[in-house]
């Protein structure tokens, strides 16, 4: 399932999607949580009982400030959490 | 009686307010159906959403009642009112419904469900129902946000995207046009097709910025049919939007109370340049019905493993 978190508003779209499947049999040993500074990753159970990684609820409206730090003119040249999720799990949309 | 009294004037009652934007509460249950007593798998759904909340009975996998009313001031007992009504119209007892699966965003306090699944996997499942298994593509337009969800011929999610930032878009933002227009929330639809020539959008995505917006409109000499035009268009471009994110698919259908608006889904329709699967089934109890199937199967997965 790819899981869509985030928004479109006047000044674009934020969206950072997760290929579920992907988190099932995680190879990169969940490093999704610890990657983010921002502590945005969680893992949970999902409707099909399947345990896999979501943006946390209250992280999700305010992804263009959170992840501003993490972007190519914050210093990055890569995102942590797109690094650390080796299986390609993670993307974002801007 | 005392005739003096009884003439005596009293004070004029001061004019009832209109609430322009209450629609219709709904308790429903299937004549033609076998009694529900002759079930041996009752299973109930329960969805307690920020505007509305609705609580269907499944007996033996088939949808059998409901009752659809607007969500009071907390959850458990939004949840119990909604089961309560259709259990008082049909004789049951809540002793009598083998599982209860809470959803919505007050799926975690229905006190008495056996388990909470996302309204997302439940509009899937419940879109899967009454749209048959063509189903791919759902846009549940709910009382405070905005879901697109793709899912497979079994009605299990694939893809989904929600917008809970803001109202546009949302069945609360029809209702704040309503009051405004003072026009009864079900009159809008047809109304909005009731104009010259289709007006441009509202510009404004934001539902407080549409307010003013239209009021200027209005200043500006649009009829309220115009201005409803105007906004109907604005909330299918907006949800479009949404839905263009993740990608249309054939079997496309709509959830939720903004499905009985037929204003907003004919030019969704007109947009995207397909047609909506129609259905029967009120629109607005494609979550809990979800629920009250997940219930179903999750009690004959029991059955077979005892
Ligand atoms: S997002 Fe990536 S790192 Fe995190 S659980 Fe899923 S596959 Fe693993
Ligand atoms: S870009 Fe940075 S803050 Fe945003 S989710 Fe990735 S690691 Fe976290």
């Amino acid at each position: 399932m790819i899981a869509n978190y985030g928004y479109k508003d006047g000044s674009g779209e934020y969206y950072i999607s997760i290929d579920t499947d992907k988190c099932i049999d995680c190879t990169a040993g969940r490093a999704c949580l610890t990657a983010c500074p921002k502590n945005m990753f969680e893992i949970i159970t999902d409707d099909y009982d399947d345990e896999v990684a979501w943006v946390k609820k209250e992280c999700t409206r305010a992804l263009a400030y959170d992840c501003a730090a993490c972007k190519p003119a914050g210093g990055y040249t890569s995102l942590p959490c797109t690094t650390a999720c080796t299986p390609g799990a993670i993307k974002h949309s801007w | 009686m005392n005739a003096e009294v009884a003439t005596a004037p009293v004070a004029e009652a001061a004019p009832e307010k209109k609430e322009f934007w209450r629609w219709q509460e709904n308790v429903w249950f299937d004549e033609t159906k076998k009694d529900w007593r002759e079930a041996k798998i009752i299973t109930c759904g329960i969805d307690v959403g920020s505007v509305s909340s609705q609580a269907v009975l499944v007996c033996d996998g088939e949808l059998y009642g409901y009752n659809s009313m607007r969500t009071g001031n907390n959850s458990p007992d939004s949840a119990k009112n909604a089961l309560q009504g259709i259990m008082d119209k049909i004789g049951m007892k809540l002793e009598d419904i083998n599982y209860v699966v809470g959803t919505g965003y007050g799926r975690v306090n229905v006190p008495f469900a056996h388990k909470a699944i996302t309204e997302i996997a439940c509009h899937a499942r419940g879109a899967n129902y009454m749209g048959g298994n063509k189903v791919r593509t759902i846009l549940d337009m709910g009382g405070q946000d905005c879901k697109a969800i793709h899912c497979d011929e079994k009605g299990k999610v694939t893809n989904f995207l929600m917008n809970d930032k803001c109202a546009a878009g949302t069945g609360r933002g029809m209702e704040v046009i309503s009051d405004l227009m003072q026009i009864p929330i079900a009159e809008l639809g047809p109304r909005s097709f009731d104009v010259d020539v289709e007006p441009e959008a509202v510009s404004s995505i934001c539902v407080v910025f549409a307010k003013s917006e239209a009021l200027g409109l209005l200043k500006a000499g649009y009829t309220k049919n115009k201005v409803i035009a105007a906004y109907c268009q604005a909330m299918a471009e907006r949800v479009v939007s949404l839905l263009e994110r993740i990608g249309v698919e054939e079997g496309f259908f709509i959830t939720g109370g903004i499905a009985k608006n037929p204003g907003v889904v004919k030019r969704i329709e007109r947009i995207l340049g397909i047609k909506a699967v129609d259905t029967k089934i009120d629109s607005q109890i494609a979550g809990a019905l979800g629920a009250a199937l997940f219930g179903y199967t999750l009690m004959q997965k029991q059955a077979k493993a005892a």
